[in-house]
């Protein structure tokens, strides 16, 4: 059965390194800061014990006012899992760092986001639009899209 | 006497008829040799995620279906799980039962039209598929029997399942069983020790276990390349704890591999339909649940282990009849993140072959 | 000649897609209307009161009896085609067993799936290659009107006859392999009643 971690042992843990990076904590996800968020990735995925070496997805949410992407770690050999989160609050140009270089598997989905919800990924290698088109004005997933 | 020779750029188009959908490659080639690739989507992409968000929960299903349109019994359980974990819907032991019998036969059924499109492009242009597609009947007879659909069946539904199975559906599943180990049997005579096959797959388009879960990677594709990894067996979903069955993996992670962790997990299969039909109980197939779901203030992300890997949908709920935001994770799209690493310096015939054996489906990648 | 390692995507054309996302633009400025569908010639039999001739019928027999489908399929529907030319619903049967990968070898062209504005001009250059006579059947609700899916306009195009002029529609999502044979025979009829030879320009010469 995969275990859920709890959010707030794994706060701890990363406040002890990087301290007042980590906004929120819930019972099985937290919320990091946007600029915090590779160095807290990168010591997720090579600190012994945690090990999240399995990104399953990143996808992101519009609510009204800001943007959060999401994204789920998991770990194959502990079999254990975490969801970590990054809010974005600029509405016009929102970005964000890329994932890239730690989990290959991030480089369509983050593609994909751009595309849909318009968040650039600083430090992608290709950031352009996926599946719609060039020239295609306006981003689909967003709320206030007609 | 030196020719100077530059890199030609091939399009490998949206309409090919061993591209599995509708998907492009723009092969950078020197010679017959692949230089580089640029895969480029988008051709299929119907706006599932945005259409999601406009229909209730149960009218979503309909969409689900459409997603890998070969396996639509598997998206609609995935879908139905990730709605029942965010608003605490409980499911009776007969549609857990039903729900397994049916995700089980999809599984043989989009196998094998996987396997039979792998081999349509090593060069066996039609026969294998033709009778692969000839097994599949049977079971798209099964389906027809059950919910009167032979491709999109829209069945499953947060709580249970449509409708209950007739009469004549356990008695036709056991003649199935009875006889389709014969018809596998029946390929690996002809196809396990090819020599055409051999020489063609073995050794072309390794996926070293590090990549594959570097990409994140799952179902065949992940395990072909050593990676002991099922959800069935890791995270299991509804009953799949109480049967027991083996999780086939490959060695090399070559096409062969691949092909091969496929026909045992057939084999696997037939185990647990049988396990399950032994097992399963009467009584109601559907808990009572309200027509108009109102999920409570939250998010849920269920998974399952759908025939081409991973799938999960990622729910987020604001306490109306809608789903505020449905994400849908595609094992097909983290499956070809690789395919500039595997097809660099291979020869076009090969790169058809690679990218046949990762088994894609578009609907799912586009969404 | 040495291959030089490639570099982390060193093609990514972004020219080429700029261009290719402009012949979308366009084609999606241009097709605001449907195109009309091509049977107003089978009303002028009754008006003119020629028959057809004997050479007529042995041409209009040939045409239909040995349709070649063109391969088009996106989505869904391509499976239930698939499955009709599969040995229970046999397509082989009515002459049509070979799915030619080339356009310019094909006659019919069996659209199977949902057409988004991305795929819209590659279809549109494929109905072009294939040479006259040609014909086209619509399969399935995406093909008719844009489906389960028309209410996504920003990328879906509803209906293939914003494209390309449509002969024959089957409705069904995904239609059984049965609707579209008997789609394909309802094609056949029409086809039979095709004039080639217009008698009366050949006795004015």
């Amino acid at each position: 059965m995969t275990i859920s971690l709890s959010g707030k042992e794994v706060t701890a843990q990363i406040e002890e390194k990087f301290p007042d990076s980590v906004v929120e904590s819930a019972q099985d996800n937290l919320v990091v800061k946007s600029d915090a968020l590779l160095d807290v990735a990168r010591f997720l995925k090579d600190t012994e014990g945690l090990d999240l070496d399995f990104l399953n997805f990143v996808t992101a949410v519009d609510f009204y006012d800001h943007f959060e992407v999401v994204y789920m770690l998991s770990s194959l050999e502990h079999n254990h899992s975490l969801m970590v989160k990054a809010r974005c609050y600029d509405h016009e140009n929102p970005a964000l760092p890329s994932v890239v270089s730690l989990w290959q598997g991030a480089d369509f989905q983050e593609r994909e986001i751009y595309d849909l919800f318009g968040i650039k990924f600083e430090g992608h290698p290709n950031m352009k639009r996926i599946f719609l088109w060039e020239g295609f004005e306006g981003h689909p997933l967003r709320k206030d899209f007609i | 006497m030196a020719v100077r020779t530059e890199p030609f750029v091939l399009n490998i188009g949206p309409v090919h008829p061993s591209t599995h959908g509708v998907f492009r490659m723009r092969a950078t080639l020197d010679g017959e040799v692949v230089v580089d690739i640029e895969p480029v989507f988008g051709y299929l992409h119907r706006g599932i995620e945005k259409l999601a968000e406009e229909r209730t929960y149960t009218g979503v299903i309909p969409l689900t279906d459409r997603l890998d349109y070969l396996s639509s019994m598997a998206n609609n359980l995935a879908y139905c799980l990730a709605v029942e974990k965010l608003a605490g819907i409980p499911v009776p032991e007969r549609a857990e039962y039903l729900r397994v019998i049916m995700a089980e036969l999809q599984r043989i059924a989009s196998h094998l039209i996987a396997i039979g499109a792998f081999l349509n492009d090593c060069g066996a242009f039609m026969t294998p598929i033709v009778y692969m597609i000839r097994e599949r009947e049977k079971i798209l007879d099964l389906f027809d029997m059950v919910c009167g659909q032979r491709l999109t069946y829209n069945y499953m539904r947060p709580g249970g399942v449509s409708q209950d199975i007739p009469d004549e559906f356990l008695p036709a599943l056991e003649l199935f069983l009875k006889q389709m180990p014969g018809w596998i049997d029946e390929y690996d005579q002809l196809l396990k020790e090819n020599e055409i096959l051999l020489a063609r797959s073995k050794g072309v388009g390794i996926l070293s276990r590090e990549l594959a879960i570097n990409i994140s990677a799952s179902g065949p594709v992940l395990r072909g390349s050593g990676v002991k990894w099922d959800i069935r067996k890791a995270d299991p979903y509804s009953i799949y704890d109480r049967f027991e069955f083996d999780i086939p993996t490959g060695t090399a992670g070559d096409c062969y591999d691949r092909y091969r962790v496929k026909v045992e997990e057939m084999w696997q299969s037939l185990r647990i339909i049988e396990q399950a039909k032994k097992q399963i109980p009467t009584g109601e197939v559907r808990s009572k649940v309200l027509h108009l779901i109102h999920p409570p203030v939250g998010e849920a992300y269920a998974h399952i282990e759908a025939p081409k890997g991973e799938l999960g949908f990622y729910l987020v709920s604001d306490n109306s009849i809608a789903p505020y935001r449905c994400h849908i994770r595609a094992p097909s799209l983290l499956n070809v993140t690789a395919i500039r690493d595997l097809m660099i310096g291979w020869k076009v015939a090969d790169l058809i072959l690679i990218f046949g054996s990762m088994d894609i489906c578009m609907g799912e990648i586009d969404r | 000649m040495e291959i030089k390692p490639a570099a982390k995507y060193i093609y990514s054309d972004i020219e080429l897609d700029r261009e290719e996302g402009q012949v979308i633009e366009d084609l999606k400025a241009n097709s605001q209307e449907p195109i009309p569908d091509p049977d107003q010639w089978l009303g002028e039999e009754l008006e003119q009161n020629i028959l057809l001739t004997t050479v007529d019928a042995l041409i209009n027999w040939g045409r239909r009896s040995s349709l070649w489908p063109a391969i088009c399929f996106p989505a869904c529907c391509a499976f239930e085609l698939i499955a009709a030319n599969g040995p229970r619903f046999d397509l082989a049967r009515f002459g049509m067993e070979i799915m030619r990968a080339s356009p310019r070898q094909a006659d019919l062209m069996i659209t199977a799936g949902t057409l988004t504005w991305k795929m819209a001009p590659n279809v549109r250059r494929i109905y072009n290659q294939m040479a006259e006579p040609k014909w086209v059947i619509a399969m399935g609700a995406c093909a008719i009107s844009g489906g389960i899916f028309a209410s996504a306009e920003y990328a879906v195009v509803p209906g293939y006859n914003r494209i390309i002029p449509v002969d024959v529609y089957v409705p069904g999502c995904p239609p059984r392999p049965e609707a579209l044979i008997y789609g394909i025979q309802m094609l056949q009829k029409k086809i039979a009643r095709r004039k080639n030879i217009d008698v009366r320009k050949l006795l004015e010469r």
